[in-house]
């Protein structure tokens, strides 16, 4: 036994976005090596953004992602404006949330109910759900259509939306196109409280990790759309501009992904954990009660726990697009003029699975001369490892079949994008 | 269960919207599990059914050797293979490679640009393989993809649209965007999304790729009368569907 090596490896990892795999190598007992590979291949858009008219940004980084093709376009928008000095209208910010919304009720449904849940009911994914109970897998498509169609109204189709521009939008809907949502968004609203009761059900293995949780700071309101800083549970608190100077990327060589460490701190932890630790007090009293009425604390630091929070979220969304709808008067103008200005900027968004800044550098004809992009998953991908490696020594005797399996829900606890990543999994375990 | 044909969908380059686009067919996709088996879509599942496949699409374009290899793989094993989206179709944005040196390119986005491995090249599938069936667009339009599985599986022919974005927007009486100053591609884009961009009030962004025999040079020419620069002029035709040939070729014309 103390000699033997054992591998346990997962070579292309299912229900996730983009192509990744696991390899984790034990000897005798300790764990000598744990991997993502990430195979998914590079398309170099930080390259041929190069050369490109600013404008056209947001919808040329929407195709990083099929799955948060919003998340791209706004980081895109923020950063431009930011550079060009536009501060658009309230109405056009909050046009945007609700964008953002249906790109989160999704995102979110899809992630619960037919990427995740799979794991914790024994199925290898929703197909088979759909045969022993049908009502999930149903709850579920309706649920995401509900995200897809606030997509699609205010952003004209739900993937890669074709309605966003820096400044505002191409055509602002009118306030009854949007007030013809609301039936469908209160039934979401009631099937999201129902969700997060339901996840509260399955079975959680028992396991903590101490994370450092960051995500933006939107100035008191529950991060969405953008936010001004970026923040931590352990005192980091810098405007966005400044994420390059504490985040650094690493290339290693099992993947096509940098890695990002926060600068002599380490592995940190994007996405629905975080913003609810750091912002647990702006939910909306919905989604609070939600997550009290299943005995949820306001922090949670057991990874495989994310569905409840991802669930609460949720909820949160769908408060969050019947208070735009409700609130919103259709502005007199769908969008600013941009004039470019040369100079550089941040722009962040909070994408379903956490924070993703952009930094572009224009010249004052427009002419994009650097971007830098920087996925959550990338950001999340050293504490995936880590999580791996306290999963495995806390589990380690458990079979191969079965630490395979959990290794890749602990994977999956993230709802890790790999083709966003791929500039980003293959799951192996392997035990000497 | 056993008789019921399989379908594979196989990822290569690309963001993964249009393998999406299935699980987006929120009404359909139900209805078209009872009748097919899915043999392969780790987007979905983690089970597995080895081929021969009776059906397989293919999402994403041709840019590492390993890719290179695996279409071929695919197209013996399969009966119909259906490219889907303007990656598989037309070797999508990371296309733009195409028009540069990806050697520079791996270096401006990694550090070490030595441990990737990458074709010079992102290219359609029907550049290596024969291809039975092309839904053009990025992302495919969901009713194209529903018809065409439904299609494939009673054994018709596709309703895959022809001609330009302009005959959509004349059925949904949208007024002309590019008459009322817009710059449009419409006129030379494959129909299929049912003319979105002009209904939001935008010109068209070409995003299903160039029609069938597409009059690309009396485009250009009335856009430079609206006054588009040549810079603008080869931005336009060089976006997700640049390597499509017509749209490669008008290009370079302002280039």
């Amino acid at each position: 036994m103390a000699d033997e090596t054992r591998t346990i490896k997962t070579d292309y990892l299912a229900r996730v976005e983009g192509e990744g795999g696991m390899l984790i190598r034990l000897k005798g007992g300790e764990i000598e090596e744990v991997k993502l590979n990430i195979f998914e291949p590079p398309r170099f858009f930080e390259a041929f953004l190069r050369g490109r008219y600013f404008t056209e940004a947001p919808d040329i980084t929407a195709r990083i992602c099929g799955i948060c093709p919003v998340a791209y376009q706004t980081a895109a928008i923020n950063s431009m404006e930011s550079i060009c000095g536009v501060k658009v209208e309230p109405e056009i910010k909050e046009l945007r949330r609700l964008l953002y919304c249906g790109e989160w009720i999704e995102s979110h449904a899809l992630h619960i109910y037919m990427l995740h849940a799979p794991d914790f009911l024994g199925y290898p994914s929703a197909i088979e759900i759909a045969a022993d109970a049908p009502e999930i897998v149903e709850t579920a498509l309706r649920l995401k259509k509900i995200g897809n169609h606030v997509m699609t109204v205010v952003g004209g189709r739900e993937i890669h939306p074709i309605n966003v521009k820096v400044g505002g939008f191409y055509k602002a809907p009118g306030k009854a196109e949007l007030e013809a949502m609301v039936p469908d968004l209160e039934w979401a609203l009631e099937t999201s409280l129902e969700t997060v009761k339901w996840a509260s059900t399955l079975d959680f293995p028992d396991f903590e990790m101490d994370y450092e949780f960051a995500a933006l700071d939107a100035g008191g309101v529950y991060p969405i759309e953008g936010g001004e800083r970026f923040v931590s549970n352990r005192g980091l608190d810098i405007p966005i501009d400044e994420f390059y100077e504490h985040v650094v990327e690493e290339h290693a060589k099992y993947a096509n992904a940098l890695q990002g460490h926060l600068k002599e701190r380490g592995s940190y932890l994007v996405g629905p954990l975080a913003r609810y630790a750091l912002w647990y007090d702006l939910l909306s009293d919905e989604a609070k009660a939600a997550a009290e009425g299943i005995g949820l604390p306001k922090v949670v630091t057991n990874p495989f726990k994310s569905i409840l929070v991802r669930a609460v979220e949720l909820v949160e969304v769908c408060v969050e697009a019947l208070r735009l709808i409700r609130e919103y008067e259709q502005p007199a103008e769908a969008s600013l003029e941009v004039v470019p200005k040369a100079g550089a900027a941040c722009g962040a968004s909070e994408a379903p699975r956490g924070t993703l800044c952009h930094r572009y550098e224009i010249d004052d004809k427009g002419i994009i001369l650097d971007a830098t992009i920087t996925p959550p998953t990338a950001q999340n991908q050293p504490q995936i490892e880590a999580d791996l490696r306290g999963f495995v020594g806390q589990f380690m005797d458990l079979s191969n079949e079965e630490l395979t399996l959990r290794c890749e829900q602990a994977i999956r606890n993230y709802d890790p994008c790999i083709s966003c990543a791929t500039h980003f999994l293959n799951l192996e375990i392997e035990r000497t | 269960m056993a008789d019921l044909p399989t379908i594979a969908i196989w990822k290569f380059s690309s963001c993964d919207g249009c393998q999406l686009t299935l699980l987006d067919c929120e009404d359909e996709l139900l209805g078209i599990l009872g009748r097919v088996q899915i043999a392969y879509f780790p987007e979905a599942t983690r089970a597995e059914i080895e081929g021969p496949w009776d059906v397989s699409l293919v999402e994403g374009s041709v840019t590492t050797p390993e890719e290179a290899e695996r279409i071929k793989e695919i197209r013996e094993k399969s009966g119909l293979v259906v490219a889907i989206g303007a990656c598989a179709t037309a070797g999508g944005i990371q296309a733009l490679r195409n028009f540069a040196n990806v050697k520079e390119y791996a270096s401006i986005v990694y550090p070490h640009p030595e441990y990737l491995e990458t074709l010079a090249t992102s290219t359609p599938h029907s550049d290596h393989i024969k291809i039975d069936l092309e839904l053009q667009g990025c992302p495919i339009s969901k009713a194209q993809l529903v018809d065409a599985l439904l299609a494939v599986l009673s054994g018709r022919r596709p309703n895959v649209p022809t001609g330009a974005v302009c005959v959509e927007c004349k059925r949904r009486e949208t007024p002309c965007v590019q008459v009322l100053g817009t710059p449009c591609l419409g006129p030379v884009t494959q129909a299929g999304c049912g003319a979105i961009c002009p209904s939001y009030a935008r010109g068209c962004y070409g995003c299903f790729g160039p029609k069938e025999s597409p009059n690309t040079v009396s485009l250009a020419k009335r856009w430079s009368e609206m006054g588009a620069s040549e810079g603008t002029l080869l931005r336009a035709f060089r976006t997700f569907n640049a390597n499509k040939p017509a749209f490669r070729e008008e290009s370079a014309r302002h280039g």
